[in-house]
């Protein structure tokens, strides 16, 4: 993944430490001791990351005890961009972010036709290995949901799974994953108190950091700043506006402010269908469709 | 216009009298049912009295030696017969049930639910005479034929064993039943936040759902013990009946409700039996409460510190 050598990774660095309010990182960049923390850990879970990963959704349609919820989407979603899937209600939208890494069909009743492409591999083959695609796919859920277990551990469970066991690595991602979500100074002394003790906000910070540790290429986020208050959904904006840098972000919401503040590239859609896709200028300035205009307009929500 | 205020006043009055005497008799229900157990416990007190006047606290539990005939209680040998048997069914209970429960919450087609649930419903139904039955015609014959020779020189089959299983089979659908109810109650997002990790099913289970329900699963297990020490019927058809200290898996035992169930009404003109079985009465009535009062205080130390 990323090299420590690269120029271009170190801005990523620097855009992630500044939230940490580890502005003193310049200062400190050549003390040899906390060199080694600041450096991104590399899990070394995937051989490389992709050049350009990407995720193509081809004729994808999804029906639930016989209902269509999915009509025959087809849509690309972009790498190191934000995206966000808008609509109404019940319109499929986490459904469809949902189909992105196999938790739908968790359910007996949900039948899938259609491909979805995740790097040039097919989601929905019957040999794929599905632990390592839903590895590579962070999700992010509207309410945070830290696992019954400390901090520490719920940053380290994702590692543990994947079989890192080495405490001294383990420590070192657990900082530095704290640190990319501007966590590690609230909870550096209370590292092993249970996660739930935290504040909402905090704990789901503490998800986004949990899913990075995996290395994913991708950030599902489901409404994920619903549930929070407005100071902490700022949190978690900011962080998506550093982290699409390096992931590629999927976001549904429910809220079109929060499309218009961060979006780069919108999908729209409206009774399970793809109504228009395309980047957020084009979208939310010169909509083709009617219905989206009507949307946006607030014609109806 | 007036009336209709009078009126308005009258209905709200009777609503709020309702309501009043909804919540005192509902007060009342709950107080009494506390109520019973308190005196449920001065009850035993006081109908042991007499045995406890003549010999010593320790002498009862501790002694081995059981000769109503010439004035000897010693409880040891049913206490530790309750407690063996006990201790096998839960020992055997408590895997089976546990992954029954996870097979069928996280891993099951929701038919095989729909054949589990109530084939599970009709097992906790079945009277405990009709599982005494089954012991006797068939668990007693495989251990005295198939097992007990690969151990033992020879076993009726009535034995300690024997009981362990019969009470196990009894206690099973409870466990597993609580279990599902417990593992039903944990939210999807928990198991999609680890799974969306890249984690397995298993290890899912493992780390997550397991632990999350631990304070429950400990609840739980206490409540199937409390029930199994209490078993009477079944047990007594099975366990032998011996007075003894059990050695082996295929002595006979005799636990606590068989010493009081089959000699309660038949030999009371010995002076201190009847204070005597209400005394055994009383040692099943206070372990059940210590080991409640334990385990809820156990449970609560270990949700401090999980949530």
């Amino acid at each position: 993944m990323i090299h420590p050598m690269k120029q271009e990774n170190r801005d990523f660095m620097r855009h992630i430490l500044f939230l940490g309010k580890n502005s003193k990182w310049y200062d400190r960049a050549d003390s040899s001791e906390l060199k080694g923390s600041f450096f991104r850990p590399n899990q070394k879970f995937c051989v490389e990351h992709a050049q350009r990963s990407n995720i193509v959704v081809d004729h994808l349609n999804v029906t639930i005890q016989d209902n269509p919820i999915l009509k025959e989407v087809s849509v690309e979603i972009p790498d190191r961009k934000i995206t966000c899937i808008i609509g109404p209600s019940g319109c499929g939208k986490s459904t469809l972010l949902k189909s992105l890494n196999r938790l739908l069909d968790m359910n007996e009743d949900v039948h899938i036709s259609g491909s979805v492409l995740v790097d040039g591999e097919e989601l929905y083959a019957p040999d794929v290995e599905i632990t390592h695609i839903r590895r590579k796919m962070g999700l992010l859920s509207q309410r945070p949901c830290p696992l019954p277990m400390s901090i520490y551990d719920n940053i380290a469970y994702g590692c543990r799974i994947h079989g890192i066991r080495n405490r001294k690595k383990l420590n070192m991602i657990v900082r530095y994953y704290l640190q990319a979500v501007g966590l590690w100074d609230e909870v550096k002394d209370r590292l092993h108190t249970p996660a739930s003790r935290m504040s909402i906000g905090q704990q789901q910070r503490l998800c986004l950091a949990r899913g990075l540790a995996v290395e994913p290429h991708f950030i599902l986020a489901d409404e994920a700043t619903s549930a929070l208050d407005p100071i902490s959904s700022k949190t978690i904006e900011d962080l998506f506006l550093k982290l699409k840098e390096e992931y590629a972000i999927v976001l549904v919401t429910h809220t079109l402010r929060q499309a218009l503040r961060i979006a780069d590239y919108v999908i729209f859609m409206y009774m399970g269908e793809i109504v228009e896709a395309g980047p957020a200028e084009q979208i939310f300035k010169n909509p083709r469709q009617e219905l989206t205009q009507k949307y946006l307009t607030g014609v109806f929500s | 216009m007036k009336a209709g205020a009078k009126i308005g006043m009258k209905t709200s009055k009777i609503r709020l009298f309702k309501d009043k005497t909804a919540g005192s008799v509902m007060w009342i229900f709950t107080w009494l049912s506390v109520l019973l157990v308190v005196l449920m416990g001065i009850g035993l007190i006081l109908k042991s009295l007499p045995i406890l006047h003549d010999k010593s606290l320790w002498e009862l539990l501790s002694g081995a030696k059981w000769k109503p005939m010439r004035g000897d209680f010693g409880f040891l040998p049913f206490i530790m017969g309750t407690l063996w048997v006990t201790a096998i069914a839960i020992l055997w209970t408590f895997p089976v049930s546990l992954f029954t429960a996870i097979f069928l919450t996280e891993n099951s087609k929701r038919w095989v639910k729909k054949v589990v649930f109530p084939a599970l419903d009709i097992l906790a139904g079945i009277p405990s005479v009709v599982y005494g039955v089954w012991g006797i015609l068939v668990v007693l014959p495989w251990i005295s034929d198939s097992l007990a020779p690969h151990f033992v020189e020879y076993s009726t089959g009535y034995s300690t064993l024997a009981a362990g299983i019969v009470l196990g089979v009894m206690i099973l659908p409870l466990l597993i039943s609580l279990f599902v109810e417990l593992f039903s109650c944990v939210s999807v997002e928990l198991r999609e936040a680890s799974l969306a990790l890249g984690a397995t099913r298993w290890q899912t289970t493992k780390y997550v759902l397991l632990r999350k329900t631990f304070p429950g699963i400990v609840a739980s297990v206490t409540l199937a013990i409390s029930r199994a020490m209490g078993e009477t019927i079944a047990v007594l058809m099975v366990c032998g009946n011996i007075v003894q200290l059990p050695t082996s898996l295929f002595d006979g035992c005799y636990p606590l409700p068989a010493l009081i169930a089959n000699n309660y009404g038949e030999m009371l003109s010995l002076p201190l039996y009847e204070s005597a079985l209400m005394f055994a009465a009383l040692i099943l009535f206070a372990v059940v409460f210590v080991f409640n009062v334990i385990s809820r205080l156990i449970l609560r130390k270990i949700e401090q510190n999980v949530s």
